[in-house]
């Protein structure tokens, strides 16, 4: 039946080999990760013992670096949380369809991948220079800054998951739209906003650009540790600009701190990303 | 909207929903607007930051090599022509993989392992760019210096430059691999939101695997998969952390594929601590040039990508 059987043999092994290439495509992408988890577990696990929590990295630990890292990204994170979740509301209840609301969601995306070292820059020279130097603050702020794009992006998807019959049940039975949002469609939505929150802090947490000039670098924890408001006042030390420091020191003890870093940071920041995207999985099933 | 109250009672008063749905309205329409602020404060701190370079060197300063911190003279040719030349490899190798990823993980790939690699080559997106430059730093660049560098810079031309792994080339290896994912997910998303009838017609039509995916299938979101590959580019050329650990950070005019070079985003967060006067206005305006760049392929890249609904 088949008029010319060489060419249908011929597009069939075409095919096959592009079958092959995408197999190939892909076998490289996993190959690279599994190149760089393996780096990462014989470089840097040798690294990691109680001396990592317990010590500063003047004495050969990273206590300092974490406690930084983590206050900076909850204070980023609180600020980013209530302005995202709000403005991520704004767009899919109120106003998104409106010419106002296509040119926020616009800009929140050019926003949301906007060079981290640009928001570094610009927090410098308004929080950093003026008040005379580097501080907690102004790092959470410039994380805060690339937080918070992604969760009103991510609010504005659940958001429009939600069917409208919820919103007209509600409405139907006299609710104001404020309730409506607060008491339904916030709820409804809730493990998926959880997922917003998630992936910003994940985000943010593996942040190094922004911090650079922002927050600075300690070597030291701040005393007394229960002195948060002390602690952000000063330059604040964080891991990934630890590891920055540490990775381009020409001592070995340092580079190896800096892998110990990289562990927890990696690991940390995968861990959270793993779980913000099986909460939204829960969800839309 | 108008609904009408009900005649049940509810614990609404309509005097507190008057008050309180409008402030509501408010206070999320000012946190949307925020975000907008935020984005007008850094256009214009930029602005005013990078102006008295701007003014000083006028458009020599896009054109000179120039970069001399002690005489205070400015080019940005260097880092610009850096930018765009490593951003362009990195495109070149991460775009087959990636569209291989996607088709692979859509056309080919049985349902149960699909969800798995999926998950796993998004993985690669998770990874902070600092570790990506510290694996650049101790692990590929060494070895590309060993392994492949050394033996082709005999060769010269292209091939030229000190032979430590750290240049133009390594950067854009490292790049590729940071914007896969990216690009990846979206070439997914965009064949995923292909009708299944599209490919079925194809496939009744006598058409092989590959002539399916060629001819109908990436004709169908062309202007997508345009949009994801701007996407790419566009975090590519603002990538920081790990190209600083790996490009070699030379200001000079790149003129081979392995010659050390600089990028906007490396030299500002190489500089900017130890910088005042008209060194830290230098590098707040090549902050400058970078947004311009980068909003530039980012709008293009959204606009194409949401005239293909999906």
């Amino acid at each position: 039946m088949i008029a010319n059987p060489g060419r249908a043999a011929r597009r069939k092994l075409i095919s096959g080999l592009f079958t092959g290439a995408c197999m190939l495509a892909t076998g490289v992408a996993l190959v690279a990760l599994l190149l760089i988890l393996w780096s990462l577990l014989t470089q840097g696990l040798s690294g990691i013992n109680l001396d990592i929590i317990t010590k500063d990295t003047s004495a050969g630990g990273l206590r300092n670096a974490i406690v930084g890292s983590v206050m900076m990204c909850l204070v980023a994170m609180v600020f980013s949380v209530v302005v995202g979740i709000l403005a991520g509301t704004w767009l899919a209840e109120i106003g998104g369809d409106t010419r106002y609301g296509h040119t926020v969601r616009f800009l929140n995306d050019v926003l949301l991948s906007a060079p981290s070292i640009l928001v570094g820059v610009f927090v410098t020279t308004i929080l950093v220079n003026p008040f005379g130097g580097a501080s907690g603050w102004a790092g959470a702020v410039a994380l805060a800054i690339l937080a918070t794009p992604v969760v009103t992006r991510t609010t504005e998807d659940i958001l429009n998951l939600q069917p409208s019959s919820l919103r007209e049940a509600s409405m139907a039975l006299g609710a104001s739209q404020f309730v409506t949002v607060r008491r339904v469609i916030w709820k409804a939505a809730g493990a998926g906003l959880l997922t917003g929150g998630l992936l910003g802090f994940a985000r943010i947490s593996g942040e190094t650009a922004p911090l650079l000039h922002t927050a600075g670098d300690t070597q030291f924890m701040h005393e007394p540790w229960w002195d948060i408001p002390g602690m952000m006042s000063n330059q604040n030390a964080s891991l990934p600009v630890m590891m920055y420091n540490f990775a381009l020191s020409p001592f070995e003890d340092a580079n190896k701190l800096a892998w110990a870093g990289a562990v927890l940071l990696a690991f940390a920041v995968l861990g959270i990303n793993v779980l913000g995207r099986w909460l939204a999985r829960e969800k839309k099933m | 909207m108008s609904v009408t109250r009900p005649a049940v009672s509810t614990d609404q008063t309509p005097v507190r929903r008057d008050v309180v749905d409008p402030i509501f309205r408010y206070v999320a329409f000012f946190a949307a607007t925020l975000l907008l602020a935020v984005l007008g404060g850094l256009i214009v701190a930029l602005l005013i930051g990078g102006w008295p370079a701007l003014a000083k060197f006028g458009p020599s300063f896009f054109f000179s090599t120039t970069w001399d911190p002690v005489r205070e003279v400015f080019g940005a040719a260097g880092p610009i022509v850096g930018t765009v030349v490593s951003s362009f490899l990195a495109l070149a190798m991460a775009l087959p993989i990636a569209l291989g990823i996607a088709i692979f993980l859509t056309q080919f790939c049985p349902r149960a392992i699909a969800q798995p690699i999926a998950v796993m080559t998004e993985l690669l997106a998770g990874i902070p760019s600092i570790v990506y430059g510290m694996w650049g730093l101790f692990v590929f660049a060494p070895w590309f210096a060993k392994h492949i560098q050394t033996p082709l810079s005999a060769l010269g031309g292209i091939f030229a430059g000190v032979p430590n792994g750290a240049n133009i080339f390594t950067a854009s290896v490292i790049l590729a691999v940071m914007i896969l994912p990216y690009m990846a997910a979206v070439f997914r998303e965009l064949f995923r939101s292909i009708p299944p009838q599209v490919r079925e017609a194809a496939f009744g039509m006598g058409a092989t695997p590959f002539e399916a995916v060629t001819r109908v299938l990436v004709p169908y979101v062309q202007k997508g998969l345009v949009g994801a590959v701007m996407l790419g580019f566009g975090r590519a050329l603002g990538e920081t952390m790990a190209v600083t650990f790996i490009i070699g950070n030379s200001h000079a005019f790149p003129t081979s594929l392995f010659s050390s070079s600089s990028t906007l985003a490396s030299t500002i967060a190489n500089e900017f601590g130890e910088a005042s006067g008209m060194h830290a206005s230098a590098l707040i305006a090549l902050g400058l040039v970078l947004f311009l760049i980068t909003f530039a392929v980012l709008a293009v890249a959204r606009w194409l990508l949401s005239t293909q609904r999906y």
